[in-house]
């Protein structure tokens, strides 16, 4: 494989660059890149959970919920 | 509602009956490759979705996203290398390859990489040592030099003595919606119940729907409990302390890697793809001796935003005498010549002479289960 490149490059206003760099003081994050990465994670994880969640086809569930009831987890 | 499978979908590489078929009827056709016991475990595994969003064993632009980054290289969670080893090349990348198991073909494999890596990197990085005592690091030096990356279908189910109590990702998110549960708390145990485990549990129970055990069955080490001891034993204390409506226990087959922080976020992960929203993180959780501090795997989850799944950090239990019940050090003011601390070391000593524990240690009832059984223990 070939080596690529991991990290890419985006802006934001030097204002708010500064102010992270304050808040992270003795926090356990080492770099602004570090805290931004974080939060944009955590803000996208917290959109696709919004997300509608995946359903089996009416089949499919029916068959999983008879194994469910011979096996006696379901009545 | 449930949660969503790790990495957006459930991941499931079974095949057609008709496409197994015609793949077996070829068998001689395909370059056969023999795996152990613990890879055909991961290949069940990915099979059914308990590692999604994984399809296959791990390609080099994973793993080594997966050793510097805990992450897969599209950015997902990812803490432990799920790889296949092999120790000649007798293939291609571009074949498909037959997975054998014993003499049972178990999944056909489409090679997508062959390639070489460093195992004391591998080791220092997963485990944080590479001190051969360290059981994972011993695995880890003993690997062929090859790793093979690529999907995999599963073709047959391996033997499976405990199928009752075997359910998959799929058969437990529709469980868990029939019986209205939207949070679901996970508890991984491979060890019989005291009383400590129960009070975590319940603790944890408080806060959400339904409790899910999840034992984890699989090779064991000499003087663990034996797999139909744990279930046993767990059988008897829903029968008589636990809520019908709000607990269900399923086993999971999955070989430890003793890896601490880093594989209690793996074990998070499997429970995540299972449904649970949430999942108890014990003291030293998944450690070995003494290589990992005891709430090193706490502080771990705390760079995984995305995870997807609730950790419930809840301290290591025991009885007070003063407070009269089971408690923790966040919650009971009294001194430590109070407190009495359920050793398992102890329990077992106890089970082997047959001295009947004392009821804040183990239920008398799962005592009775347990010392029913010849040797309860792995020999
Ligand atoms: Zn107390």
């Amino acid at each position: 494989m070939a080596e690529e490149k991991k990290y890419t490059t985006v802006s934001i206003p030097k204002p708010l660059y500064d102010k992270i760099k304050v808040r992270i003081e003795g926090t356990g994050f080492t770099s602004v890149s570090d805290y931004v990465t974080y939060v944009l994670r955590e803000v996208l994880a917290s959109l696709e959970e919004e997300e509608k969640e995946e359903v089996f086809t009416e089949e499919e569930e029916e068959k999983v919920k008879e194994r469910l009831r011979a096996l006696g987890y379901l009545d | 509602m449930v949660s969503k499978p790790h990495g957006g979908r459930l991941v499931r590489r079974l095949v057609a009956e008709r496409t197994r078929e015609r793949i077996l009827s070829e068998q001689k056709e395909y370059p056969h490759v023999q795996i152990e016991h613990g890879r055909a475990i991961d290949l069940e595994n990915i099979a059914h979705g308990v590692y999604s969003p994984l399809k296959g064993f791990l390609t080099s632009d994973d793993f080594e996203s997966v050793l510097d980054h805990m992450r897969l290289s599209d950015d997902t969670p990812w803490t432990i290398p799920i790889v296949l080893d092999v120790r000649e090349k007798t293939f291609d990348e571009g074949d498909a390859i037959l997975l054998y198991y014993d003499d049972l073909p178990i999944a056909r494999m489409h090679v997508e990489e062959i390639y070489t890596y460093d195992k004391r990197e591998f080791a220092v990085k997963v485990f944080k040592t590479d001190d051969l005592n360290h059981p994972g690091v011993a695995r880890v030096m003993n690997m062929g030099d090859y790793l093979v990356g690529g999907e995999i279908e599963l073709l047959n189910e391996l033997p499976n003595p405990f199928a009752k109590y075997t359910l998959r990702p799929v058969e437990t998110r529709v469980l868990f919606k029939e019986r209205g549960w939207k949070t679901i708390v996970a508890f991984q145990t491979r060890n019989v119940p005291h009383l400590g485990h129960e009070y975590v549990q319940k603790a944890a129970l408080t806060f959400v729907d339904g409790l899910f055990i999840n034992p984890v069955l699989g090779r064991k080490k000499k003087g663990d409990y034996r797999d139909e001891v744990i279930i046993k034993a767990y059988e008897t204390l829903f029968e008589h302390y636990y809520p019908k409506d709000a607990a269900t226990l399923a086993t999971v087959r999955y070989e430890m890697r003793y890896a601490g922080p880093r594989e209690a976020i793996h074990h998070a992960i499997m429970r995540k793809n299972f449904g649970a929203t949430h999942f108890i993180v014990g003291r030293d959780h998944a450690g070995v001796g003494d290589y990992y501090g005891p709430y090193e795997a706490w502080d771990l989850f705390g760079e995984f935003p995305d995870l997807g799944i609730t950790p419930m950090f809840i301290r290591e239990s025991f009885y007070c005498r003063k407070c009269g019940g089971m408690v923790n050090a966040k919650i009971c003011p009294h001194d430590k010549e109070f407190h009495v601390h359920i050793s398992g070391t102890k329990l077992r000593k106890m089970i082997m002479t047959g001295e009947q524990p004392p009821e804040y240690m183990m239920r008398p009832e799962v005592f009775e289960v347990v010392r029913s059984f010849e040797n309860p223990f792995v020999e």
